[in-house]
């Protein structure tokens, strides 16, 4: 790993920044929260915790977005529901964890199945009372799928557009999939009322604070990842792929194989960010499929700058914050804001926020990251 | 009356479209390290026997052998470059977001798989080579330059190095010159002559000031097969090649 951050530090000023910022917030938001006492404005609130934890979720999200977007070009509009899938997984063990403590108080049956008459638990349901299990599914469900999914799509070399359009069609049926009652998973209401992780009170500051830093961990370590692999020889042939398909096949470069695992590794990192997200906000439903959703995550790259991998979770961050204050503020205002906020960057913002500081250090940068390391 | 002394031998190959016989018994062979020019009017059958070379279009009859020992109806594209055949396609392609040092490193000869190019790194051999390259096609100053700000002739020669990088035995070069200025057109000849010897290389080009330049054997082709074939002056004097040059 060490070796991997200090490959990556070479050429990557903004990204030493991001992880050091990374590192003051995942050291100064436990601190402010636990150590300042509540009537200090200093002070950060439970809430403030999850939020944090959120933004980060959605950084992770942007991430894998920008991996496979920014730098292979491939247009996932449907990444969110890889980030859901890894949030049910982890729902499924939060579940199981509450035990007879739920309405019902079966042992067994999670409450929403003694209300649809469950007899016994689904046998997809079997194993998920064991945190190693649900952790493994959270990994291995949303890189299945993409593994599936993608397979089919390269292999037929589904590009452009209509990738796009097909991941928005995946997202869309598992949101519909999601929404019946007897598919086993709670249906419109989801999964909610999470008792504790690992034992720990899911109502405990301490216990979000553990978590806003677990996810500042899985973000820089998904971070110095994907860095290792776009400055790896891997890295500039799949940006060939981006820029000139056909030559690189020519090279001699299996393209399909290159896309696909990028793309399963980008799904990934989007289940990691969604298991990470259930236990800190509470709840997950079938809205997290709906299409909308993953067309913001590729907003947010758009305006934090493509194709940096920081960029895409400076964007997640700031586009979240906005989103806080303004459906507070102005509920009605959101959307039209979100539409106009993503015309505004492709028009005069091409290279996004990040674009902005970096200016025409590009090229600057572009070179010194192509000189291999020593 | 086979000679597999030659580099590439091609012999009675036919290859039809329809009823068109775009090649119609063209024999033709290239010595090792020879720099042979192959002209002809349009719809000659330039091309077609470039994609026979290559792969990319299979003759229905007649034999392709690459040295006296590989038979290249026989073989894949793939195969065909990894035996040694390099081609250069009439329009440049270059990775525009990529330094003229990466588009060469992945041209290098060697692993394709993603899990090995995950960590590969450059070797100090395949660094020299890149550096030779570099030299040879007149770059070494560009090296870490971005592909898109090269003009249109330093992209045809950073192609030309990207084929070089798998080193091939033989180079086949389509229209190098064309939309090249005089300046970038002399620079090309004097690269195409010293990749002579070294490799066996067979331009196609339609520039005749240039072909003079370079050539020291010229192939004239003319409805699927050849018409004349010698040094310049021969073949320019040659009946046959002004009238189907000048259709008198």
């Amino acid at each position: 790993m060490f070796r991997l951050w200090k490959g990556s530090a070479g050429g990557d000023r903004g990204g030493a920044w991001f992880l050091a910022a990374l590192a003051a917030v995942a050291i100064a938001v436990p601190v402010l929260n636990l150590a300042v006492p509540a009537s200090s404005a200093l002070h950060i609130s439970a809430f403030g915790i999850t939020l944090i934890g959120k933004y980060l979720c959605y950084g992770m999200l942007a991430l894998a977005v920008d991996l496979i977007w920014g730098y292979c070009g491939i247009l996932s509009l449907g990444h969110a529901a890889f980030f859901a899938l890894g949030g049910y997984a982890m729902g499924m063990y939060l579940m199981r964890q509450i035990g007879p403590r739920g309405v019902y108080g079966n042992p067994i049956l999670p409450d929403f199945m003694v209300f649809l008459n469950y007899k016994s638990l689904p046998w997809f349901w079997y194993g998920f009372n064991h945190f190693p299990v649900a952790l493994a599914m959270t990994i291995l469900v949303p890189g299945l799928l993409a593994l599936v999914f993608g397979w089919f799509a390269f292999r037929s070399r589904v590009t452009g557009v209509y990738f796009s359009i097909i991941t928005q069609a995946l997202t869309y049926a598992l949101m519909l999939a999601f929404f019946r009652n007897d598919m086993g998973f709670g249906g419109n209401n989801g999964f909610t009322d999470f008792k504790d992780i690992l034992g720990f009170d899911l109502h405990a500051d301490s216990t979000h604070v553990v978590l806003l830093v677990v996810t500042a961990a899985a973000l820089a370590a998904s971070y110095m990842a994907c860095r290792a692999i776009v400055d790896s020889r891997a890295g500039r042939v799949i940006r060939a792929i981006r820029d000139a398909e056909s030559r690189t096949r020519f090279l001699g470069y299996p393209v399909e194989s290159y896309k696909l695992w990028l793309f399963v590794f980008s799904a990934v990192i989007a289940g990691i960010a969604g298991a990470l997200y259930v236990p800190q906000i509470g709840i997950i439903n079938p809205s997290e499929f709906s299409p909308i959703n993953s067309i913001e995550a590729v907003i947010w790259v758009a305006v934090g700058g493509r194709g940096t991998l920081y960029g895409a979770i400076v964007g997640a961050i700031l586009v979240n914050y906005a989103k806080t204050y303004l459906t507070g503020a102005f509920p009605e205002v959101w959307l039209y804001a979100l539409g106009g906020l993503f015309v505004l960057v492709t028009l005069f913002l091409p290279r996004g926020i990040i674009g902005l500081f970096s200016g025409r250090s590009k090229d600057k940068s572009a070179a010194a990251n192509a000189t291999p390391v020593e | 009356m086979s000679d597999r002394d030659k580099r590439l031998n091609l012999e009675d190959l036919t290859v039809s479209f329809d009823g068109f016989k775009a090649l119609n018994k063209l024999t033709l062979y290239v010595d090792p390290g020879e720099l042979l020019c192959i002209i002809g009017p349009n719809g000659a059958g330039k091309t077609t026997m470039m994609d026979v070379i290559t792969g990319k279009t299979r003759p229905d009859s007649g034999t392709a052998w690459f040295g006296n020992d590989i038979n290249l109806l026989e073989l894949s594209e793939a195969e065909i470059v990894a035996a040694g055949i390099g081609r250069k396609f009439q329009k440049p392609t270059v990775f525009e977001q990529l330094t003229v040092f990466e588009n060469l490193e992945l041209a290098l000869a060697g692993t394709r798989s993603f899990l090995k190019t995950l960590r590969a790194r450059i070797t100090p051999p395949q660094r020299q080579r890149i550096d030779e390259v570099l030299d040879i096609i007149g770059l070494s100053r560009l090296r870490q330059a971005p592909g898109r700000i090269l003009a249109h002739g330093q992209k045809q020669w950073l192609e030309i190095g990207m084929l070089l990088m798998q080193n091939p035995e033989l180079l086949l070069v389509d229209e190098p010159v064309a939309g090249m200025t005089p300046q970038e057109i002399e620079r090309t000849a004097e690269l195409l002559l010293s990749l002579a010897g070294e490799h066996s290389v067979v331009v196609v080009e339609h520039d005749m000031a240039f072909v003079r330049s370079i050539a020291r054997r010229v192939t004239v082709l003319h409805e699927g097969h050849v018409i004349a074939e010698g040094d310049m002056d021969k073949v320019q004097n040659d009946p046959r090649v002004i009238e189907v040059y000048l259709g008198v």
